[in-house]
């Protein structure tokens, strides 16, 4: 009962931002509909009860998807004219909206009409979780009981990353992306850099070690660490490292081949493929997301500041 | 002891919350764009020191009051330099006066 | 004191809402620029009552990942509003 007015008032800011989101015209002002909205969800989220969720949502979904679609829409924004005048015809619109209105009823039946209590198979996965020493449930699966497609998750980031380098012009391969930002020594940009960064890293290794026992793990880590990196380059601090250095391809691929070589040890040590030792499950979770939280962290930062735009000696 | 305890948690929160409040009527009254900003931040950063102040004696002792107080001093620190820097935007964009 | 803490985190829900109504109304950039400073510190107050209310120490990970992430958000803002796009060539 008296979390009518929370529960209540979040269902309604939530959907008029979406709506906002949807209706405005203004890019900028559509991004920032964007970015409030995926704060609001992470609320949502809390409200419901899932912190790990709340965590991605809140760091991945609006602050680094926020910041990608800013570098998008001004890297864009000499299109936009053309684009507008090419809006589709009223028969397509009111296509468009009648299938989303159908998918939205269909969701809303689906979930009225679950069974009540819903299928689940959460206790199931908390019968077993003592046997992968972790007390994170959302750890447990993720990295013991579907290691497979958390792997293959952390592939697919390294993939996007070398189609975004990709789009590098060829004169230009192995340069720095982005503009060079110039610091101001005594500026407000480089005092809040200098201050939040430290801060930032800690709280990002922070989050990857209690991830094991509580909400957390790699990817809300390995967030934190990308949204400083790119803080410490907006600010001057530090410039955009050049995509051929080996360092930098050696962070990005540190995860996924930790993961796959841990992976493979389960062939001698255990029953197969991403089966870990019996009894040394938790050391060699802690391995992987400890390699994985770096990898996130470079590959989300490089993923986001672009393609290379500055030749290598700059 | 307890009792009180809960009294100061309620009249902080209560407090923080009107701020919030004071933040947010300043933000639709105010004129232009840096009252706005100003009604913004320090209504908010107030509002936040009250209700941290508020939840510290319900959360686990020492982690849960330490982090309280680390995350209200992240939040003055960004956004005393974010407003400083929408201002500064605003100034290079030509505005002279609030 | 549980109920009392769902209700204030409710109304600072509701605040954050009035605030809003005059961001998206506003007519110039450094209005939306605030959006995200109003919900950054509104959704960390919502986490520090929630975590009062029993939610505990996770959601004061998440009010700190929000504290660190919206500065983050507000400056990849400001650097990139109202410049011309600069030259990508292509």
């Amino acid at each position: 009962m008296s979390d009518m007015i929370l529960h209540g008032g979040l269902i309604l800011l939530v959907l008029a931002v979406a709506i906002t989101t949807v209706v405005t015209r203004d890019t900028f002002a559509a991004i920032t509909a964007y970015v409030v909205y995926g704060l609001l969800l992470g609320l949502a989220w809390v409200a419901l009860g899932s912190i790990d969720v709340a965590l991605t949502e809140a760091a991945l979904g609006s602050g680094i998807t926020g910041a990608l679609l800013l570098r998008a829409a001004s890297i864009l924004r000499h299109t936009e004219e053309a684009a507008e005048s090419k809006r589709p015809g009223r028969l397509a619109r009111w296509a468009a909206g009648l299938v989303c209105a159908g998918v939205t009823v269909g969701l809303i039946t689906v979930v009225v009409l679950l069974p009540e209590p819903a299928p689940s198979l959460a206790p199931v996965a908390m019968e077993s979780l003592a046997a992968t020493q972790v007390g994170n449930p959302v750890t447990g699966v993720l990295l013991a009981y579907r290691a497979w497609d958390t792997f293959l998750e952390t592939v697919v980031l390294v993939l996007g990353l070398v189609a975004i380098w990709g789009l590098t012009p060829d004169r230009l391969w192995g340069g720095r992306p982005g503009q060079l930002n110039l610091v101001e020594r005594d500026g407000v940009l480089a005092f809040l850099a200098r201050l939040l960064v430290p801060v930032g890293l800690m709280a990002g290794i922070y989050l990857f070690w209690v991830g094991a026992d509580e909400p957390g793990g790699k990817f809300q880590g390995g967030t934190i660490l990308a949204a400083m990196w790119m803080l410490m380059i907006l600010a001057g601090l530090s410039d955009a490292p050049r995509v051929s250095g080996v360092w930098v391809r050696w962070a990005v691929i540190a995860g996924p081949l930790t993961f796959l070589l841990v992976g493979a040890l389960g062939w001698f040590g255990s029953t197969g493929l991403f089966a870990y030792p019996p009894g040394l499950a938790k050391p060699f979770i802690i391995l992987i997301e400890a390699a994985s939280t770096l990898s996130i962290g470079a590959t989300l930062c490089l993923l986001v500041i672009g393609p290379p735009q500055r030749p290598a000696d700059s | 002891m307890s009792l009180l305890v809960d009294i100061f948690s309620v009249v902080m929160i209560s407090a923080g919350a009107f701020f919030f409040l004071a933040g947010s009527i300043g933000m639709l009254r105010f004129p232009t764009v840096l009252c706005r900003l100003h009604a913004l931040t320090k209504a908010d950063n107030l509002g936040l020191g009250f209700i941290a102040l508020g939840v510290m004696p319900l959360v686990e002792w020492p982690f849960g009051p330490l982090k309280l107080a680390l995350i209200w001093a992240l939040v003055m620190l960004s956004s005393a330099s974010v407003s400083q820097l929408i201002a500064i935007s605003l100034r290079k964009q030509g505005r002279k006066g609030p | 004191m549980n109920g009392f803490l769902l209700v204030a985190a409710g109304f600072i829900v509701l605040t954050v809402a009035l605030g809003l109504v005059r961001i998206f109304r506003g007519s110039e950039d450094a209005d939306r620029m605030m959006a995200i400073q109003l919900l950054g510190t509104g959704g960390i107050a919502v986490m520090l009552v929630l975590a009062g209310a029993g939610a505990g120490t996770p959601a004061l990970d998440v009010a700190l990942t929000l504290s660190l992430l919206t500065a983050f958000a507000s400056v990849a803002f400001v650097k990139n509003s109202g410049k011309p796009p600069s030259d990508s060539d292509r």
